[in-house]
Parts: C-alpha cells; structure tokens; sequence
C-alpha cells in the first residue's frame, strides 16, 4: 500500500520572543545570564587558570612541603599537632590560593566593568539589573573558585597531604574563604573612581600580611599576641583552621569552628549586600 | 495593552482624529538634578511609534541624562516619563526589553570576538541559542561585519565597533532604538554607512530617538526634533519648519579677516533680515543671498571669501541661543 505524503518546506521565522517574557526571564535568571559572560570571557584565559591551579600547588608544596619540611620537622614533628609539615601547611596553601585569586578577580575586572572599558554599561542597558550584574560575577568566580580549588586539593592528595576522609571539604571551605575576603573588596572596589594603584597596596598591605600572619606556616600562637590578632580578623586563618580540621582531623573547640564558619559567612554576606548595593548606587546616577 | 489605553486617552484629549498616533514615549516635566546641578531641567514631549526623533544640542544640554532616564538606568528627580506605558522606575527590566541601546562609548567586550558579542548579548533577554546564533549572523550581515564575525573586538576600526554596537542593541529586535550619539568620532564615509543602516531601520517602522550635536545628521535622520540647551527645550519641530520658523531661506557668509568681522558690523546694518557677528565670520540671514552679496559689494565692502549656502539646524541654534552648537 503506498501513501502519498506532501511535505511542506517553509524557512524558519526567526522571530524574538516578546519583550515581556524577556523581561520575565531575565528578572529570574539575570544573575546567571551574565555569569555566563563572565565565564566566557574566563575562558579566554582558561588555560591561565588552570595552569595557575596545577602549578601554583606544586611549586609551593615542593618548595615548603618538601624542602623548607626538612629543617622544620630536624626539630619535631610536635608544633604541628603531629602530622608532617607538608600536611599541616596544605590547607593552608589551598585556602591563600583562593584567597589570592580573590584578590585579582574582585578587583581589576570590577573597575574594568565600571571604568576602563565599562563592561557593566552594556548589560545594563539590558533587561538586567545592577544587582544582578554583581551577582553574576560572583557566580561565575565562586565557580572558578570551586575549579581552581578542586585541582589544587587533587594535587595536594597526590603530594599525599590530605590523609582524612573529608579532606575533600576544603574545595568548599577554600571558596568560602575566597568569597569572604572576596565579597567585601568587591564592595570597595566598586566604589572606586580613580585608579590610583589601591589594589597594589592592598595586594602588599592587607593580602601579603593575611599571608603571612595567619597561621599559614606556623601555628597562629605561635606569634606574639601583638601580632596574632591578625589571624583572627584574617579569613585565611579562619579557613585554614576549617580546612586543618577537615583534612587531617586537626582538634580544636568545637565552639571555635563554629566561629570560623560564622566569620567567614559574615564577611562573605556582608561584602555580598555592600557589593550589590554600591552596583545599584554607582549605575542608578 | 497599556499602550493602547494611554493612547487612546490622549486621543481624546489632544487628537480627536482616529488616526491618532500611539506614543511610544511621553514625557512630562522631566527634570534631573545631581547636586545643585540641574542637567534636564523640565523637559516634556511625546513621540509616537515610527518616528525618528532627535535631541538635539551641544554637549552638557543635557541629552544623554535624558537618553539614560528614557533607557531605564538612570532616575529622574521630578516628573513623569512613561515608555511603552510603563514608568522605567518601577518596570526597569520590562521596559529595558523593549528598547535596543546604543551608547555614547562603546561598551562591546572587547575579550570576546565580535559574533560572541551578540551571543552574550542575546543571552540578557533570556534568548535561546537556537534564535541566537541564525539571529547574530543576520545582524553581521546587516552590520557589513560578516567577515569579522571571528575577530577580537579590537581588530575593529572606530566605524566597524559602532556598526557592531548597533547590531548588538538589535538582538532582542527592539521596537524603539535609543542612540546617544551615534556617529561622533567618525570619518564621513563610516558615517554615511551607518546613516544608510538606520534609514533602514526607520523603513522598517523601528522608533529612533538619537541624540546629536550634528546638524546634518539631525536633517538627514530626523522626522522631528527638540532643540535643547541647558537642560531645556529651546524649540520643537520638524527640521524644515524649524529652519522656515528660526530662521532666512539662505545665509550669506562673509570672513573680512579676524581684525575686521566684528567692525564690519555696523557698515552692513540694513541687508538681509538679520546679521550675526561671530569672531571669525559674519552671518547676514537673507531669503536671496546673491542679491545681498550684490548690496555688500556696492557698498564698497571687500570680503576675503564669501559664500551663499542654504540655512541649517546650526542657524537655528545660533538664532535661539546666540552660541554655535558645536564650540
């Protein structure tokens, strides 16, 4: 039995859809529509960051873990609550690697959006709102975050450095600690006008001391109390002391790692209202 | 639905006719103050769908404050403004998803290649990929950018990255087009390219509200327009019936050289209707310029140079604010 069949070609309409469920779309999902951007644009430089997650671990768990580990454990193994020195600095490292790229990707690319090639006047001309704009950057860096950390703890559980079962919480801890340095320095950096080199002086005089005076080589009370309070306000200290805790089952208070997670929480909520609140004030004008 | 409704009230009260136009934006008293700076200072108008509709006016009149209350992003102070029937304050993203925007700087991101930049785009309306993709070839194509699809936003010259900034604010296939400025920094040939785009968008019932301190580019675009300084406007209406309302049919430029144009005044008193002394020119508005060429050199005058030319936006804004428009 045959059937006759008639098909009818017709070329497709490229119609848009109406600026009501463009609107509609874009009230809900706004913050990821420009996310996305910024994750396209990340990935002209992916290879940077992956280089940097892979890299950066390995110089510095070779340099301090192995090499600067001789000498310290010549002298015991004891300052360290027992584990290798290698295993003690790793959450530490991951946690300022974090940091670190927190500290270059809310703050360069937040002027280059407001003022050198005012990225951020594009999409506010779209149905997006400032809000939303801020939103979706954090959403795309909390998501290099989660990547770049995730190769750095991969790289430091094949140093052998990660001996617990839940050292993989620190991929977590990591980008919290990112967010809450993060989110406040985005807050400020969006209410500059004038470059006049601040993120360099913040590079030298807040992220380089947070580095150094933050428990990351040497336990905190190790430090003379003058400087120690520097560890307390520092999210790399709070982060490291989660991360020790996860990754190699480091005893603290209980009291005190709830105090580590509300201080990073904080921060992080606070910078993320600030942030958003300076993005809607500075586009509005 | 609103559109029609707020149409169809002002159709009763300014336009009994039935063929009353649907406005597209309206504007009452606007005003914007940052400081004790007023920059719009009580502006109103209206323009229905389809028109071409300009701002013009020097820098700091006052235009692109304007342009960005229309656009949604930046707050008047007092007044009314509606577009499409809604206020942009309280229906920003409803009304931003009507227009298409083309800023007075570009703003393309320039570490994406240049099709990236109407995908990206694209994707702020919430427009799938499937439309997105088909959608950004035609508008390179439109754009005469087709061959540069692949390049980095860099590579472009000054006239392509504007081509392609108006493509982009034509992803979502806006129905009013806001330019600021679209063609300044621009050579004459890329002007004219990008004069020819828009024409073709006019054809296709797009509203364009632009802003310009270009004379000739109000007179070429524009079906109407407001003459704006300070903040307010200075006179409104078509670019011909400005131009028969402010000022002669022709005008007839002399240069007596920078010593002598502004003695020069009083011997030229009585030709022409009016006489404008600039330092570096005079200006006698007259409906014949030759014939009051002819009285100027009967009365013993020698100009350096001369010219009869037909009157433009300039004369009118020279006629309502006794300033050039562009310093």
């Amino acid at each position: 039995m045959t059937r006759a069949t008639t098909t009818t070609v017709t070329a497709p309409v490229l119609r848009a859809h109406s600026p009501e469920v463009s609107a509609a779309r874009a009230r809900r999902w706004g913050a990821f529509y420009y996310a996305e951007q910024v994750l396209r644009v990340m990935k002209g430089y992916g290879w940077t960051i992956v280089m940097y997650g892979v890299g950066q671990p390995v110089a510095y768990l070779f340099a301090m873990g192995v090499g600067l580990a001789t000498l310290v454990q010549a002298n015991g193994a004891g300052a360290f609550g027992g584990v290798s020195y290698l295993t003690f600095i790793a959450p530490a490292l991951l946690i300022s690697s974090a940091v670190m790229t927190a500290a270059n990707e809310f703050t360069f690319p937040v002027l280059d959006g407001f003022k050198w090639r005012r990225v951020y006047y594009g999409p506010h001309a779209s149905p997006l709102t400032p809000e939303q704009i801020a939103g979706g950057h954090i959403i795309a860096v909390t998501l290099r975050f989660l990547l770049q950390s995730a190769i750095y703890f991969g790289v430091v559980a094949l140093f052998g450095a990660a001996p617990g079962a839940w050292g993989w919480v620190s991929i977590f801890i990591a980008t919290l600690a990112g967010l809450s340095f993060g989110l406040p320095l985005m807050a400020y950096a969006a209410t500059i006008k004038e470059d006049r080199g601040q993120f360099a002086m913040v590079m030298r005089f807040i992220v380089m001391p947070l580095f150094l005076f933050s428990g990351t080589f040497f336990p905190l009370d190790t430090l003379p109390l003058g400087v120690r309070w520097i560890g307390w306000i520092s999210p790399i200290w709070h982060g490291t002391e989660l991360g020790r805790v996860v990754s190699y089952g480091y005893e603290e208070e209980p009291w005190l790692t709830i105090v580590h997670v509300l201080f990073l929480l904080a921060l992080a909520v606070a910078g993320w209202v600030l942030s958003k609140r300076q993005f809607a004030k500075r586009m509005a004008s | 639905m609103r559109v029609s409704e707020l149409a169809s009230k002002e159709s009763r009260v300014n336009r009994p006719s039935d063929d009353a136009p649907q406005y597209v934006i309206t504007a009452e008293n606007l005003t914007k103050r940052y400081g004790d700076v007023t920059a719009v200072d009580g502006i109103s108008f209206r323009v229905p769908a389809g028109e071409a509709f300009g701002l013009l006016g020097p820098n700091g009149a006052g235009k692109s404050t304007t342009m960005k209350m229309i656009g949604g992003v930046s707050q008047r102070t007092s007044g009314s403004l509606s577009i499409m029937g809604l206020d942009p304050e309280q229906h920003g993203p409803e009304v931003r998803a009507h227009l298409g925007v083309v800023p007075q700087q570009d703003n393309l991101d320039e570490e994406l290649k240049v099709r990236d930049n109407l995908l990206v785009y694209g994707r702020y309306f919430g427009l799938p990929m499937s439309y997105l993709k088909p959608k950004a070839d035609e508008l390179l194509e439109f754009a005469q950018l087709t061959d540069k699809a692949r390049s980095k936003v860099d590579a472009l010259s000054g006239g392509m990255k504007r081509r392609l900034t108006i493509a982009r604010s034509l992803i979502n296939e806006p129905r009013i087009l806001l330019l600021d400025e679209p063609t300044t920094g621009l050579d004459p040939q890329a002007r004219h390219i990008l004069w020819d785009r828009l024409f073709r968008l006019k054809e296709q019932g797009v509203t364009l509200i632009l802003t310009t301190h270009y004379m000739d580019e109000a007179e070429q675009l524009c079906d109407r327009l407001i003459v704006v300084d300070k903040g307010k406007i200075m006179a409104e209406g078509s670019p011909a019936s400005l131009i028969r309302d402010y000022s002669t049919r022709e005008v007839l430029e002399l240069r007596f050289g920078s010593e002598r144009n502004a003695s020069v005044g009083a011997e030229l008193e009585g030709i022409g209707e009016r006489l404008e002394t600039l330092p570096d020119r005079v200006l006698i508005y007259a409906h014949d310029g030759e014939a009051a060429l002819e009285q100027v050199t009967a009365r013993g005058l020698r100009p350096v140079t001369s010219l009869v030319r037909r009157s433009s936006l300039e004369d009118v804004f020279l006629r309502l604010t006794g300033r050039s428009l562009v310093d």
